[in-house]
């Protein structure tokens, strides 16, 4: 019993493969199957064709979840890169002190487990008693601010949480929190790239510290943006964890905070209908792909 | 060569003698011991009932799997799904029994060797008919009963100087709040007004959400005036806005800056042992107004089919819903109410009880739990549920109108159920 030398290399990489088909393959494709089948989890499975299909099309919670995720995406993507790409720049031109200490530091909340996170932040957003209000409150009794604040027409307690309008820009602000840290690691690693030479040179030339950024840094930085927001794209079309646990299964108020995967996740495994639950998952998936082609299309060629 | 197959012949004598040694030791084990999980959620009384339990089958060891209410039923029906392993013993909610009964993953229990009808006439009745399918499969056993009543703070009502025998409608209960919101800051009715909504319907009709023939009864006065009711307290301002089971509601109820809370009688557990145990001697508890009597939860216990222990797991669940001893152990620790008729005659059913300032607050659930009558449940059951949740904060949130509301509620519903 000798391994060829031929082979050899396919048996030492099969474990991978094996474990691959076994938890990712087979629920990929057996979704799929179960997508044309009416199935509660227990009762004999019922081939329907594409009716789960047309359901889900023809569902106004499922656009309006489509719709959730994207303005939440949107919401919480834009200040991520805004602030990542801003705090690199700093940390990197070594413009604080203790940058290790803030590199971590902002890290932090990405490695936090959601379950906590949310949990935190429930407490924040809190009604009667909430942190956020209580400073708001501070903030209407001062004499300037106060005014301004009324002049907007904010009045305390905010119901961060169950009023429709603030629950999407609640769960964005928990995102861009979350995940700002990564896309910090992220583009202080594509900062490291850029050669010093071409700072030295414009520092020569007289340039300022926004012209370096603006003129320098940035167009350098594309092809990391385009890998950044596209893994954000991706990351943030399916957003979960968060929001259930903020919220509750249904996505709060007129469920203004479901998103599609909540609702796929309610649809399979809360009402059991396992088959609707795996259309939603093949429609999103290829609204996924969709969207990346897209920005694909528009950011890529500028590279 | 010959080395190698005298090597080999010992690895496979080696390999035969543990799986020998391993499967006697296992047949010796089965005559003497026996391991059955126990799936649930709720563990305030659990320790003192498995000693109980113990105490007559010291063979049967009991291995609790415990997870938040939630969690416990959508882990439950998931791994029933995909034929995973699942406790011998599944507990179930009462909102949730419904629609695990009719998936047919249980045993029937009323069949040989369980035989579990022989108890319904010793048994409270109407949750025999909740676990019951059409085709008449006993799929679970009542294993407590939850008989909904105001938990309300008497010494509030008393800095108000309204005695508790003159609020007899919710109208008047509605009076009484707005008295109490506007004699302080931080001060409400209820903290949730969902809980308004769930007293007026679970209390009111032999029907859930849907009739004895299958027909979605939601579009009806019942309904509707559940609905119209919440909607008045939050627009008079009189709830806390805040959701029930978070820290915020725990707050409220410790500090008594909410008047009532409508729940099963197994709140008053949750009360005493850990939300607000300082509070004890300032609850009352009443029944519902208006002559309103429902269930507020209560649970149910289940032989999942693929259980591998199904004869220790019916005398653990025979045990639990039907030893005198133990469901009074449940009913002392954790207020979970008794489902034998017969205790509730008992004498200390009338002491008196020092968290309700001395009153006899299990006779108010008695009467309550008598007066329940057999309701008609449906396997769409927790997905409606679901679904009037949604439409209520629509309501609430001042978007639509209760007409309007159940309207579409209804639509939505009939869509995915006649697919």
């Amino acid at each position: 019993m000798r391994l060829k030398k031929k082979h050899a290399p396919y048996v030492f990489i099969s474990p991978f493969f094996i474990l691959f088909f076994i938890f990712g393959a087979f629920p990929i494709l057996f979704s799929l199957y179960l997508s044309f089948f009416r199935w509660d989890g227990m009762s004999a499975m019922r081939f329907v064709g594409i009716e789960n299909y047309q359901f889900v099309l023809t569902d106004p919670w499922f656009w309006q979840s489509i719709y959730n995720t994207l303005s939440i995406a949107i919401m919480t993507t834009i200040p991520q890169h805004v602030f990542a790409i801003g705090f690199a720049f700093i940390l990197h031109r070594g413009m604080v002190k203790f940058k290790e200490f803030f590199r971590t530091a902002y890290f932090l909340p990405y490695i936090t487990a959601p379950v906590a996170v949310a949990m935190i932040f429930t407490t924040l957003f809190g009604s009667p008693f909430g942190i956020l209000n209580a400073t708001l409150n501070g903030l209407l009794s001062l004499p300037l601010i106060g005014n301004l604040l009324e002049l907007l027409n904010i009045s305390s307690p905010i119901r961060w949480l169950s009023d429709p309008n603030f629950i999407r820009p609640s769960v964005a602000a928990l995102l861009t929190w979350r995940f700002t840290g990564w896309n910090i690691i992220i583009y202080y690693a594509g900062l490291q790239k850029i050669s010093n030479g071409i700072y030295e040179a414009a520092s020569i030339d007289g340039a300022s510290t926004r012209q370096t950024f603006f003129k320098i840094t940035l167009p350098l930085l594309r092809p990391i943006m385009f890998f950044a927001m596209l893994m954000s794209i991706i990351g943030n079309m399916q957003i979960f964890d968060e929001p259930i646990i903020l919220l509750g299964a249904m996505g709060g108020t007129n469920r203004a905070g479901l998103t599609t995967a909540m609702y796929l996740y309610q649809t399979a495994f809360g009402w059991t209908e396992f088959g609707t639950g795996s259309a939603i998952a093949y429609v999103l998936c290829v609204f996924i792909v969709i969207a990346s082609i897209i920005f694909n299309k528009y950011f890529r060629r500028e590279i | 060569m010959k080395r190698k197959s005298i090597f080999s012949l010992v690895v496979m004598a080696a390999v035969i003698g543990v799986l020998l040694f391993s499967a006697s030791a296992s047949v010796m084990a089965q005559d003497e011991e026996v391991t059955i999980t126990v799936g649930t959620w709720a563990d305030e009384s659990f320790e003192a009932a498995v000693e109980l339990f113990n105490d007559k089958y010291p063979n049967i060891n009991v291995e609790l799997q415990l997870a938040a209410i939630e969690d416990h039923h959508d882990n439950l029906l998931t791994r029933l799904a995909a034929g995973g392993e699942v406790p011998d013993v599944a507990y179930l909610e009462d909102q949730y029994i419904s629609t695990l009964a009719a998936r047919g993953g249980f045993v029937d229990l009323s069949q040989e060797p369980y035989n579990g009808d022989q108890y319904k006439d010793k048994l409270v009745g109407y949750p025999f008919a909740q676990a019951t399918t059409q085709d008449g499969q006993l799929v679970a056993m009542p294993t407590d009963v939850a008989p909904g009543t105001i938990f309300y703070r008497h010494d509030r009502l008393e800095e108000l100087g309204v005695d508790i025998e003159d609020i007899k409608t919710f109208e008047d209960w509605i009076e009484v709040g707005k008295k109490f919101t506007e004699s302080g800051e931080n001060r409400w009715l209820i903290g949730d007004v969902a809980n308004i909504y769930t007293m007026m319907v679970n209390g009111s009709s032999t029907d859930r959400f849907f009739n004895e023939n299958g027909e979605l009864v939601i579009n009806s006065p019942r309904f509707l005036k559940a609905f119209r009711t919440a909607k008045e307290v939050r627009d008079m301002g009189l709830d806390a806005e805040i959701s029930e089971w978070t820290n915020e509601w725990f707050t409220v109820l410790r500090e008594g800056q909410v008047l009532m809370q409508p729940s099963g009688a197994w709140l008053g557990g949750h009360l005493k042992e850990w939300i607000a145990p300082e509070t004890a001697g300032k609850w009352r508890v009443t029944s519902f107004p208006e002559g309103y009597d429902g269930p507020w939860g209560g649970s149910f216990a289940g032989i999942p089919k693929s259980s591998d222990n199904k004869e220790a797991a019916w005398k653990f669940i025979e045990f639990m819903a039907t030893d005198r001893a133990v469901q009074w152990s449940n009913f002392r620790i954790a207020d979970m109410f008794p489902t034998i008729e017969d205790l509730y005659d008992h004498e200390a059913f009338a002491e008196e009880i020092d968290f309700y300032g001395g009153q006899k607050a299990r006779l108010v659930w008695k009467e309550t739990i008598l007066n329940i009558p057999a309701i008609n449940t449906n396997q769409h059951d927790s997905f409606v549920m679901d679904m009037m949740g949604n439409a209520l904060g629509e309501v609430l949130e001042g978007n639509k109108t209760p007409e309007e509301a159940l309207n579409e509620t209804e639509t939505l519903i009939e869509r995915r159920i006649r697919r």
